[in-house]
């Protein structure tokens, strides 16, 4: 195998290596590791690389397989974004206020992958607590999307899904709270999936906005998409808002069939303002199934226009709350010389958050402050039922519905930082998915003629995952986007 | 103007955030130019319409209550930025 790129593997293509024998856990620990050293200057996907840990995971690793006790994730290296609880190890959030936060314990997903034997390579990059649609906000250093790097990765999850593409993992885990796993998915052409509500563990992920936040994987085809689910979905005692529901074998739904599938596209999604090339990606991408037997039928989301202005107020109202907690006192990092408390919690907190998470906070405030709370939050939550309800009634009709994941392809850094609220208008497809609870995939589907990603989004019922991986695998099975590689000197 | 600097001074202050004077100003704006755009929301009758907190109904989760893992003290101190006698310690309160 001399002078092959093994970095570039799946999931599933270094476990059969790795069950043959062909390669160590160790190796390819070693040769990400490398490639890491290699490229992540110029990318900046990782904020901190777990040399050590990833070392003795491939140890460990090793004995298991030795033992014959190898499942599909043993020895695979994978990277976690930096929201979620690593024992031993920093989650910082990308910001301040984290900045020296050991993490107590293992999140429950980061617990699933280690009994599987993954290993943990590193914590990537990310918007300050998942706030932004870029990782511009990371209050340590932006990351580069691999495909061009004078744009950006997307964002939240920029640092996961900028690792997948770059080849600086295997696969990885973001999270998706209006967008943030299958935004970036889509600027860096990779796979990235954000489950129905519930269907995830979010024990021990850094609360942002708890009604929507969501975990999920970030690989390079759907295959290891549903390998990934199979370890990370299920019921947790410790998250009460975890669903309590049998998880089927995701593989089994790597069918490469879609014959009578009926495809919902709505309306709403292909108007003006949106990038023409994004349009006809993503067209193509349909026909592409439409050739293969599904029938498309035009459907409505009547209230998609509102999406926007709902998901911006119940966001930061929850953020608002669950950012109280960042008060200096029993974690985290604290203003020095404070006179008393109030002044230490003012302090701590000016110095501690990045302006986007201040302007959310502020934001979340001011909509749940008397006087406010039904003018603001009580309507938008009222408008949320009426965007679950077009879900609900869309998906009665059809079997997924499939849209553009983002109006554009990646944007240039800097672009949008000086203005939130066209930075807010980039989620337009993604966030009513997270306000629905419903799932969704973003598949690459094809290049912009400058040769940025593009994206392709499948959405489907609550906690049926099972399709959404049918179409998605049918559509990949049958083209090439998801096999091309940036070139990264 | 939906909010004027005395207002995004007094939601700071709720928020526990100290602001300097360029933030203040500057969130002003933005925050006026983002709640003009949520009036859109105005444009849908509610009035009959419950609001969704939570995408998946859910009822209380209960649990036995049974002694379970816990964190030690010393693990529950570990990043406590102060410390004293096995507590978190703050500065005066009043």
């Amino acid at each position: 195998m001399a002078g092959e790129r093994l970095y570039r593997l799946t999931i599933h293509e270094l476990h059969e290596r790795l069950s043959r024998g062909e390669v160590s856990s160790q190796e390819i620990t070693e040769i990400l590791l490398k490639r890491i050293s290699e490229v992540d200057p110029q990318i900046k996907a990782y904020l901190m690389v777990a040399e050590q840990e990833a070392m003795k995971g491939a140890h460990e690793a090793a004995h298991r397989i030795a033992a014959g006790k190898i499942s599909p994730l043993t020895g695979v290296p994978l990277a976690i974004k930096d929201n979620m609880c690593t024992q031993g190890i920093k989650a910082t959030c990308a910001s301040k206020i984290l900045e020296d936060f050991v993490s107590p314990y293992d999140a429950t997903v980061v617990k699933n992958i280690k009994e599987e034997g993954g290993i943990l390579l590193g914590k990537t990059n990310m918007d300050e607590f998942a706030m932004g649609s870029s990782t511009e906000n990371s209050r340590f250093t932006i990351t580069r999307n691999p495909w061009n790097l004078d744009t950006i990765p997307g964002g939240s999850s920029g640092g996961s899904a900028a690792a997948v593409a770059a080849d600086e993992c295997i696969a990885s885990i973001g999270s998706d709270t209006g967008g943030s796993i299958r935004q970036p998915a889509a600027c860096c052409g990779v796979v990235g999936m954000k489950p129905t509500y519930g269907r995830i563990s979010r024990y021990g992920l850094v609360a942002f906005a708890s009604s929507l936040d969501q975990i999920g994987p970030i690989t390079k085809d759907v295959e290891d998409c549903a390998i990934l689910l199979n370890v990370i979905a299920g019921h947790d005692p410790l998250d009460s808002t975890s669903a309590n529901l049998p998880t089927p074998d995701y593989r089994k739904a790597l069918v490469k069939d879609v014959r009578g599938w009926v495809l919902g596209i709505p309306k709403e999604f292909f108007v003006e303002g949106m990038d023409p090339e994004v349009e006809e990606r993503v067209w193509e991408g349909i026909r592409v199934l439409e050739d293969l037997g599904a029938v498309v039928k035009e459907i409505s989301l009547p209230h998609t226009g509102y999406a926007v202005a709902t998901y911006y107020i119940i966001c930061p109202a929850e953020a608002s709350s669950n950012l109280a907690r960042y008060d200096g006192v029993k974690y985290g990092f604290r203003a020095a010389k404070s006179k008393d408390l109030m002044e230490m919690y003012l302090e701590t907190r000016f110095e501690g958050f990045g302006a986007e998470v201040k302007r959310r906070i502020m934001l979340g405030t001011y909509v749940l402050s008397s006087g406010y709370y039904d003018a603001y939050y009580r309507k938008a939550s009222q408008v949320r039922t009426l965007i679950k309800g077009d879900f609900e009634e869309a998906l009665q009709g059809c079997d997924v519905i499939i849209t553009p994941t983002s109006p554009t392809p990646a944007f240039h850094l800097g672009e949008k930082v000086q203005d939130p609220l066209q930075m807010y208008l980039s989620d337009i497809f993604t966030i009513s998915m997270n306000l629905a609870g419903v799932p969704a995939i973003s598949i690459p589907c094809g290049f912009s003629s400058g040769g940025l990603p593009i994206g392709l989004q499948i959405i489907g019922r609550p906690f049926e995952e099972e399709r959404i991986i049918q179409v998605a695998y049918t559509f990949e099975q049958n083209t090439d986007h998801h096999t091309k590689r940036p070139q990264l000197t | 103007m939906k909010i004027e600097i005395g207002e995004v001074e007094h939601v700071a202050h709720l928020a526990r955030l100290k602001l300097s004077e360029a933030e203040k100003e500057l969130f002003t704006v933005q925050l006026n130019a983002i709640l003009d755009y949520m009036e859109k929301l105005n444009e849908l009758d509610t009035s009959a319409i419950e609001p969704t907190f939570h995408a998946v109904s859910h009822r209380n989760t209960m649990r036995e209550d049974e002694v379970r893992e816990a964190y030690s003290q010393e693990a529950s101190l570990e990043n406590a930025p102060d410390r004293a006698k096995g507590c978190f310690r703050v500065p005066k309160i009043i």
